[in-house]
């Protein structure tokens, strides 16, 4: 009972937040209806300097010229941050000495971040400089999700019939309203709960036993509170939020929890509050929620059934399994945080997913193959709408109607965008594991046999994919091969579908807004929901069954049969 | 490029400014008002000895193999506190059954009387960030035996300790109920002085 309350706090709560923080999105974020918004006073004279200093203008933009911002920001920021990486070596704040990136990992990293991923090839406590892990790493986590977070924005505006806004507007909104207060708030909190916020070095310590212990700490309060807001998910440790220092407790674990689906569980609230259809805007809320809810059941369930092959040396009989994992965390509330992570795309991770039980990887995988329940920022909303426009055209043509949303006809030039988006995820994931599983330079890497081998390779993919960034961190992916493949992966993964979603939100708004009538298809009703349920699953398990069957299915039928 | 309406330059200067801002200005901002508030937090929660003597991290585990103090989980890292990572093993991989079966060999050495079947699992599996300060309550009074032979302390004392130094779960719902290893063997040395 008390385990099932530490899960379900969160849940309640975040339910709670949703919908005032969501009209707190839609109302920074209305800026083109010419109202006021809250913060103007304070944060608006700011705002403005910064694009004076910058040189840059707040006109609203088309869609092309809003792409153009966007795609040309992120890959400068790419290419500034990637010569940062190859010189650290040689530039100041680096106290320990750490030497200068190699080309294919500085490659990895700087799309990594950039793209929201946060995969880490390189190690964690010795990779990176100070100055690396600041101006490089955290100034991406701020830039990323301001990045996608502007992009939804500039969606829902448009699917909504508004004009497109300003991308550079949106974006430095973003930090200054939403990204920056929430992290000092949160950051400050972290540290009092037990995380190190210094830039002195490490502190070495005689341990009770005689032994020298070397202790490493850093400025890691700051660097969680955005890690986790901001859906990006690259650990300050190479251990991620399993490291003491980076969740010390219960109350940290739940707090990061809450902080993963902040922004992406309030959007659909905001999207409802911006389209004037409320009810919409709650329906795909609650059918996420619930799709989140069946695979964390599974998920918890699969680690309390424990690891038959241990048994069988005589221990831990009826004991959940506890490889991989934290002793201060239940093991319902690590596999809650794997279930979280892959569903927000955050990739943060309190327990080692390699050593999770089949069918809890399996809940991991599903969730980034899917890409739908819920998301990371901003990227995952868009997503969740294309769904639910799938769902409208796949219904309206079975019964005969015309497929509509929020009042705009969805006819084949939309749909075609929509399907060769749809068509990208997989084809990146499958494609490039296949390619993998074939190459003696992909299979080098595996480090765990049989099907678990074949769930590794694909969970690395899938990651990049998606933009998620956890890994099977066995997988041994600091070699030319994994980080420029990867990194193609999550370039393409990340900004494609953007530029999509733009073009979608460009189109619909050029078009009449057509009035209700008896035989448009309603949206806004429980059904509609359950619709977008059944889109998304029979849709991700046409693409992806047979890659899980050989992986963790597998896995599972020779582990406990 | 005027079409598209963005010079390059301005671009550049927006990366800068928002490096500055959020790549500098915040975490040191952070950094300073941390130390200032909560000074022993923000360094990594020092435990110091009498001399002033650093000796660990609250938060820290560190590695205990000597039969008399209480052992923690294990640790592939050996409690390396400047790394931290684990093997990644899956739950059917060989060489995770192997190390396993080493960890059996280590406790029945030191602790014949105990059944291997009734040693808590956390005391036999490799933690996720290999420093993991923790162990269940349970995974500590299963050593009391081993301890109170080794100090010559009696078993029901041990209890008492283990059990004044068992946490609670945070706020009564968070986490798990758990012994902090370090702070437990600390409070053994005290007790003995």
């Amino acid at each position: 009972m008390v385990t099932f309350l530490s899960l379900a706090v969160p849940v309640i709560l975040l339910l709670l937040i949703a919908k005032p923080f969501g009209h707190y999105l839609a109302n920074i974020f209305d800026y083109e209806s010419g109202k006021r918004s809250i913060g103007d006073k304070w944060l608006l004279p700011f705002e403005k300097l910064v694009i004076n200093i910058s040189g840059l203008h707040t006109k609203t933009q088309n869609w092309k010229q809003y792409l153009f911002a966007l795609m040309a920001t992120n890959t400068l920021m790419i290419a500034i941050v990637y010569l940062i990486f190859r010189l650290q070596g040689v530039l100041p704040l680096n106290p320990e000495g750490v030497a200068s990136m190699e080309a294919s990992l500085a490659f990895n990293t700087a799309i990594s971040f950039m793209t929201n991923t946060n995969l880490q090839h390189y190690s964690g406590e010795s990779g990176l400089s100070y100055l690396s892990q600041m101006i490089g790493i955290l100034f991406m986590m701020f830039a990323a999700p301001a990045t996608a977070l502007a992009v939804c924005m500039a969606f829902i505006r448009g699917i909504t019939g508004k004009k497109l806004g300003n991308f550079f507007v949106d974006f430095i909104r973003s930090i200054t309203r939403v990204l920056l207060p929430i992290s000092i708030v949160f950051g400050l909190a972290f540290v009092a709960l037990g995380m190190p916020q210094t830039l002195g070095g490490p502190v070495t310590v005689e341990t009770l036993e005689g032994d020298v212990q070397e202790i490493a700490v850093g400025p890691v309060g700051s660097f969680l509170a955005i890690k986790q807001l901001g859906n990006n998910g690259g650990g300050y440790f190479g251990v991620n939020s399993s490291h003491p220092f980076e969740n010390p407790d219960g109350i940290s674990n739940m707090l990061q929890i809450i902080l993963m689906f902040l922004i992406t569980a309030s959007l659909p609230l905001a999207y409802g509050k911006m389209s004037g259809n409320v009810k919409q805007g709650w329906i795909l809320c609650a059918a996420m929620w619930l799709m989140f809810a069946s695979f964390s059941a599974v998920a918890v369930s699969g680690e309390y059934s424990g690891n038959p092959a241990m048994e069988q040396l005589g221990i831990g009989a009826g004991q959940a399994s506890m490889e991989g994992k934290e002793a201060r965390f239940t093991p319902a509330e690590s596999a809650f945080y794997a279930v979280t992570t892959t569903a927000t795309e955050t990739g943060a991770v309190n327990n080692m997913h390699d050593t999770l039980t089949p069918l809890s990887g399996l809940v991991t995988l599903a969730n980034m193959m899917l890409n739908t329940v819920f998301g990371g920022v901003g990227a995952g909303f868009m997503n969740v709408i294309m769904y639910a426009m799938i769902a409208v055209f796949l219904t309206g043509l079975m019964i005969g109607r015309t497929p509509e949303f929020l009042g705009k006809k969805l006819e084949s030039s939309e749909m075609k965008i929509i399907s060769v988006t749809l068509l990208l995820h997989p084809l990146l994931i499958l494609g490039f594991s296949a390619l993998a599983l074939a190459t003696d330079m992909g299979n080098a890497s595996i480090t765990n046999e049989g099907f678990h081998g074949i769930s590794q390779v694909i969970y690395e993919y899938s990651s990049a994919a998606a933009n998620n960034g956890s890994g099977f961190e066995g997988l041994d992916d600091d070699t030319p091969f994994w980080n420029v493949t990867t990194g193609i992966v999550m370039y393409i993964g990340r900004f494609l579908p953007l530029a999509a979603m733009l073009a979608v939100a460009h189109s619909l708004l050029r078009k009449k807004r057509i009035p209700e009538s008896s035989g448009t298809m309603r949206t806004d009703e429980p059904i509609f929901g359950g619709l977008f349920i059944m889109c998304t699953l029979i849709v991700g398990a046409l693409t992806f069954l047979p890659a899980l069957v050989i992986g963790p299915v597998a896995e599972w039928v020779t582990l406990y049969l | 490029m005027k079409k598209l309406d963005v010079p390059m330059l301005s671009l550049f200067r927006l990366s800068f400014v928002i490096m500055l801002l959020c790549g500098l200005l915040y975490p040191l901002a952070m950094t300073a008002v941390a130390q200032a508030t909560m000074k022993e937090k923000a360094n990594g929660s020092m435990i110091y000895d009498e001399d002033g003597q650093a000796i660990g991290s609250e938060f820290i585990g560190q590695s205990f193999r000597q039969p008399g103090f209480f052992h923690g989980r294990v640790s592939s890292i050996v409690y390396d506190g400047g790394n931290s990572g684990s093997e990644n093993y899956a739950p059917g991989n060989l060489e995770l059954l192997d190390r396993v079966n080493q960890s059996l060999y280590e406790w029945v050495n030191i602790n014949e009387e105990i059944p291997v079947a009734e040693v808590p699992i956390d005391l036999l599996t490799n933690s996720a960030s290999g420093l993991d300060p923790h162990i269940s309550p349970e995974a500590a009074k299963i050593q009391i035996p081993r301890i109170s032979a080794e100090r010559n302390i009696d078993e029901e004392t041990l209890t008492k300790l283990v059990e004044k130094h068992t946490e609670g779960r945070n706020l009564g719902i968070f986490g798990t109920e758990r012994v902090n290893v370090l702070q437990l063997n600390l409070a053994l040395l005290e007790f003995i002085e």
